[in-house]
């Protein structure tokens, strides 16, 4: 049977509960959600005097009503250490969602920590560590001075390149600025580590130094742009099941029509209709399903091309505008480089002809059309689409409306950003933007749609260098001593993954081993064992999480974090929108924010270098004496953000789930923080001398090593993403019974036909194996799956996708998961816990 | 001490637990990690009601109902071969709240894959498999009906195994 909870019925919400800002913990959309507590001894009525709705609940309330929860909503919690009612639910008031709740986000209630009701109950309560060859607890001190200690010799030995970290730098949990700062602060301000890498790739870089280098921050728009754009193009993003509210709350009015009257009033002199969207992807999603069903079939363009081959269909389309004559020469005239290349023209340039980090150049528009020109003929080949959709899709994005210009929104996401030749392909495409006039403008953007929400302030990482050094692979190849990891989960989330595990794990058993060997009492033979095994090869690893992680069997020391709520933290989501989450509830056991525990790191390291007489080091730790996340962020993002100066928490907390847009401009005289919907409306770009740049961008195959190779020689096309079930890695949902019941395993959607030439049945366990490695999915049939092209859910503890992905990356580093092909053969029968699942096609259907 | 401490705590814990077992308690909470456990024992008290005889149904054609009370709207479905939580002489009767349990639109069935669908936000769930959400926004899956048929082929609605959009107790008042 499907899972039930045989809930009821809820406590109802006092009149007097107590009322908290919070955001989703989870996608970049950041949802608004208002959190309610109460003593766990007593609850509200349903009499409208009772409740804080102020409504009669003792009356079926209607559709979208404010004045319920649903049981994922709700749990019971510590609350400074007295249990409390907690109901977490989606805020109406936030114009980001709009009261929408996601099937992630509307879980937040029943994902928190829970001694009472049982939930998440595996959360890391205490710091653990290495004993006796297992996991046990001890206190915060004797763990840090074992971190401080080995991390303080193997630098003395190696240096600081021989400590490696991996870190998150994103916002909500499992980042937020206060976080990123605290570990920022540490690595790249007392120490300038090189050897550190991000939660989801293998380097420290970003996943779309294109855009930036060309002057054009990825967060540029507002998301009310997307109630405004004429045409919608999205590109490797299935927006429904990855920034949901996003997509109901902007997207879909604008394909209704129903903004049609907010366009003629803020727009007027120009003629206005519903929206229309151009969808690029390899598989057919529910997103396409989605905006047929709103926009109608003769209004949504969805181009199923190759994997791989958007950069083509790209230049295509820049080719068709250009000789058409609908490119914007006024703003490139007045906001870029121009239409001739300018002399002496020499920022970063790493994907040109034969270009290289050395030889920069940025071409005028002419000199990059001539280079990147193909023609709709070629890109329909390349990309295996129709010519004519190709012709009609330039139409809809820049064809004049009576005259006026078209406003056009790209949103691109991990489709081409972990796709292939990720720099030239997003180059391309900012390309394009610029030369129709889209960026800064209403109605448009050039924007990535984004993963976890952003809160990135750091000191600079200038340092690391481009390319930064490809991590996973020097700790494959024997590099790094110590490795520290905060809140990332490389076995499930990294690329040669199968290759990493089996490094990972032989080099920390020899230092497990060595651990074994000497008494825990005896610290000065301890570190010494260590540092032995580590000369052997060994390496120690410290996991810092809010769970026990898949790379956490192989940790040495687990120090237990806190998460969004347990703390307070602030972040922004796609369109720049800064919130504060409050802390609502306690950590668990003494699990502590990461800032504070980076800082108590440092202080331990400070303490260990001035045991060993060397004072000016232990200097480089000083300024580590936060008390709260409160001191973090102010001694962060206060003092070093842009426009920081006007943001404080308290601010943040009477601004409430709308918050203001980065970056701040100023506060008005009710204390309000000034914001910035829109960047580059001046037209002013993010280059020294404000002019965008284009980039040349020629089509050149499958860019990374391997891949062609790996296309030859095995079958299936195993594309790759995520699922509206699942956030991230199911560091939760791998405990959450309703996610569980219904992905037991990681999917993989295949064409029945193939199946059927397998002799595969729905639910089936399946090996998918190549030259790579090899994982397991379960087959659910998809029959609007093209034949020989699947597509697997990433990062899934059970079947990790990366066990297949090879270690190919492009020129900064960026890997390439999307590209991945392999062979598919039966493992075993559907299981038992398979038996009652359906298979049926996720696409909604009229009446 | 510490131990009586603890035992108190325990105890406390276990009344509200307990109290939730009870039509006066607070709210069931499934324990995590137990997706097959059994029914958390739950559960208030529902009133009994018929809602239709056998002979009523026919073969995909749901048959609208309401249950607990009329401002629940449901519909009873015969689906002609055997399916989860069935009743009836063919195991293949089953009854479901018609209320999408993400923001209370009204579902409507498609009997060509024996789905119900919601045009609010696009979720579908499966009436073959006990109301599973194939796809949805909705944290749960659909709230299916206990019933029950007796010998003269009457069929009752006797509880509901999750809680129905837009009210707080499945049984107002």
């Amino acid at each position: 049977m499907a899972f039930k909870r045989n809930v009821d019925r809820l406590p109802i919400i006092p009149p007097d509960a107590k009322e908290h800002v919070a955001m989703c913990h989870f996608c970049i959309v950041g949802c608004g959600y208002k959190v309610y507590t109460w003593d766990a001894n007593r609850e509200g009525g349903t009499a409208p005097s009772e409740n804080i709705f102020g409504v009669d609940l003792s009356k079926q309330q209607p559709a979208e009503t404010p004045a319920w929860y649903a049981p994922s909503m709700y749990n019971i919690v510590k609350q400074n250490g007295r249990d409390v009612h907690i109901v977490i639910k989606p805020d109406p008031e936030c114009v980001v969602n709009k009261g929408l709740g996601s099937i992630r986000g509307a879980r937040l209630g029943e994902i928190a920590y829970s001694q009472i009701t049982g939930s998440q109950t595996h959360r890391l309560t205490t710091p653990m560590v290495w004993r006796y060859g297992q996991m046990q607890p001890t206190s915060w001190d004797d763990a840090l001075d074992l971190v401080a200690r080995v991390t303080v010799a193997v630098i003395k030995q190696y240096g600081e390149d021989g400590l490696f970290v991996s870190a998150f730098d994103h916002g909500g949990a499992g980042g937020g600025y206060e976080n990123t700062w605290g570990t920022g602060k540490l690595y790249f301000g007392a120490m300038k580590i090189r050897n550190i890498r991000i939660h989801n790739r293998p380097a420290y870089n970003s996943e779309v130094h294109a855009s930036r280098d060309m002057g054009v921050g990825e967060l540029n728009n507002a998301y009310e742009d997307a109630e405004l754009a004429d045409t919608i193009v999205a590109i490797g993003t299935n927006a429904l099941e990855t920034q949901t509210n996003y997509f109901l709350a902007h997207w879909v009015p604008n394909l209704r029509g129903d903004t049609v009257e907010k366009k003629k009033k803020l727009l007027p002199d120009e003629p206005h209709e519903p929206g229309r969207i151009v969808i690029v992807d390899p598989r057919r999603t529910v997103t396409v399903n989605a905006c047929e069903v709103e926009a109608g079939k003769d209004r949504v363009l969805h181009l199923a091309i190759n994997s791989g081959t958007d950069l083509a269909l790209f230049n295509a389309w820049l080719t068709y505008i250009a000789d058409k004559g609908w490119i914007d020469r006024e703003f490139i005239e007045k906001y870029t480089v121009g239409f001739e290349t300018p002399p002496g023209e020499a920022p970063m340039f790493p994907a040109r002809p034969g270009g290289s980090l050395d030889q920069p150049r940025w071409p005028g528009f002419n000199e990059m059309l001539a280079a990147n020109r193909m023609s709709v003929e070629e890109a329909a080949k390349i990309c295996g689409v129709p010519a004519e959709l190709i012709v009609e899709a330039a139409h809809w994005i820049a064809e004049p409306k009576q005259g006026k210009r078209r406003r056009t929104m790209f949103g691109y996401e991990k489709g081409i950003i972990w796709g292939n030749d990720n720099y030239r392909t997003i180059g391309a495409l900012v390309n394009l933007a610029l030369a129709t006039g889209n960026i800064g403008r209403e109605g448009g953007g050039c924007v990535r749609l984004g993963g976890h929400q952003e809160g990135y302030v750091r000191p600079s990482d200038a340092h690391v260098g481009r390319p930064a050094p490809y991590v996973d692979q020097l700790l494959i190849s024997g590099k790094g001593g110590v490795h520290h990891i905060w809140g990332c989960d490389h076995y499930k989330t990294t690329l040669n993954a199968q290759e990493f595990k089996r490094v990972y794990k032989r080099r920390t058993d020899m230092v497990k081993d060595a651990m074994n060997s000497v008494p825990w009492g005896d610290r000065e033979a301890l570190v010494d064992a260590i540092l032995t095994a580590i000369r052997m090869g060994g390496l120690f690893a410290v996991d810092v999480d809010i769970v026990p992680t898949k790379i956490g069997q192989h940790c040495h020391v687990w120090l237990p974090a806190a998460t969004q709520g347990e703390m307070n933290l602030t972040s922004m989501n796609g369109e720049r929108r800064m919130r504060i989450t409050q802390r609502y509830m306690d950590p668990p056991g003494e699990a502590m924010p990461d800032c504070l525990i980076a800082a108590r790191l440092a202080n331990h390291m400070e303490r260990v270098l001035r045991e060993l007489g060397d004072h000016a080091y232990a200097d480089r730790f000083k300024g580590f004496d936060w008390k709260t996340e409160e001191d973090a962020f102010m001694d962060g993002y206060h003092q070093h953000a842009p426009g920081g100066q006007y943001v404080t928490y308290e601010r943040l907390v009477a601004m409430g789930t709308n918050g203001f847009q980065e970056p701040a401009r100023g506060v008005d005289e009710k204390g309000r923080i000034i914001g910035t919907p829109r960047l580059y409306t001046d037209g002013r770009f993010s280059t020294p001398d404000g002019k965008a740049r284009f980039m040349i961008a020629p089509w050149r195959g499958l860019q990374a090593p391997g891949k062609e190779e790996q296309k030859k020689n095995f079958r299936f096309l195993i594309n790759n993403g995520r699922t509206n079930h699942v956030w991230q890695s199911a560091y939760y949902d791998e405990n959450d019974a309703f996610i569980q019941d219904r992905w037991p395993y990681p999917f993989i959607e295949m064409n029945p036909n193939d199946m059927k030439e397998l002799g595969l049945e729905e639910g089936d366990l399946v090996e998918v194996w190549n030259d790579a490695g090899a994982t397991q999915a379960m087959v659910y049939p998809n029959p609007a799956m093209k034949r020989n092209e699947t597509f697997m859910l990433f990062a899934y503890p059970k079947g990790v996708q990366g066990n297949v992905v090879n270690a190919g990356v492009n020129e900064l580093v960026i890997p390439n998961y999307k590209q991945t092909w392999a062979n598919i053969r039966k493992l075993a029968p559907r299981p038992q816990n398979v038996a009652h699942l359906s298979f049926k096609s996720q696409e909604y259907r009229s009446a | 001490m510490k131990r009586c401490k603890l035992m108190v705590e325990v105890g406390r814990r276990q009344f509200l637990r307990g109290t939730a077992a009870t039509a006066a308690g607070a709210a069931a909470v499934a324990v995590a990690g137990e997706a097959k456990a059994a029914r958390a024992g739950a559960v208030i008290a529902y009133p009994g009601k018929k809602l239709a005889n056998i002979k009523d149904l026919k073969v995909d054609v749901p048959l609208e109902v309401t249950y607990p009370d009329e401002d629940a709207p449901g519909v009873l479905l015969k689906m002609g071969r055997p399916v989860m939580g069935g009743v009836g002489p063919d195991g293949d009767i089953v009854g479901f709240s018609t209320i999408c349990p993400h923001k209370g639109f009204p579902l409507h069935y498609v009997a060509a894959d024996r789905t119900f669908n919601c045009p609010g936000h696009y979720s579908r769930f499966d009436a073959e498999k006990g109301g599973l959400q194939i796809w949805g926004q909705a944290t749960m899956n659909l709230p299916q009906y206990q019933l029950r048929v007796d010998a003269k082929g009457d069929i009752y609605a006797e509880g509901i195994d999750e809680l129905l959009y837009g009210r707080l107790s499945n049984v107002l008042g």
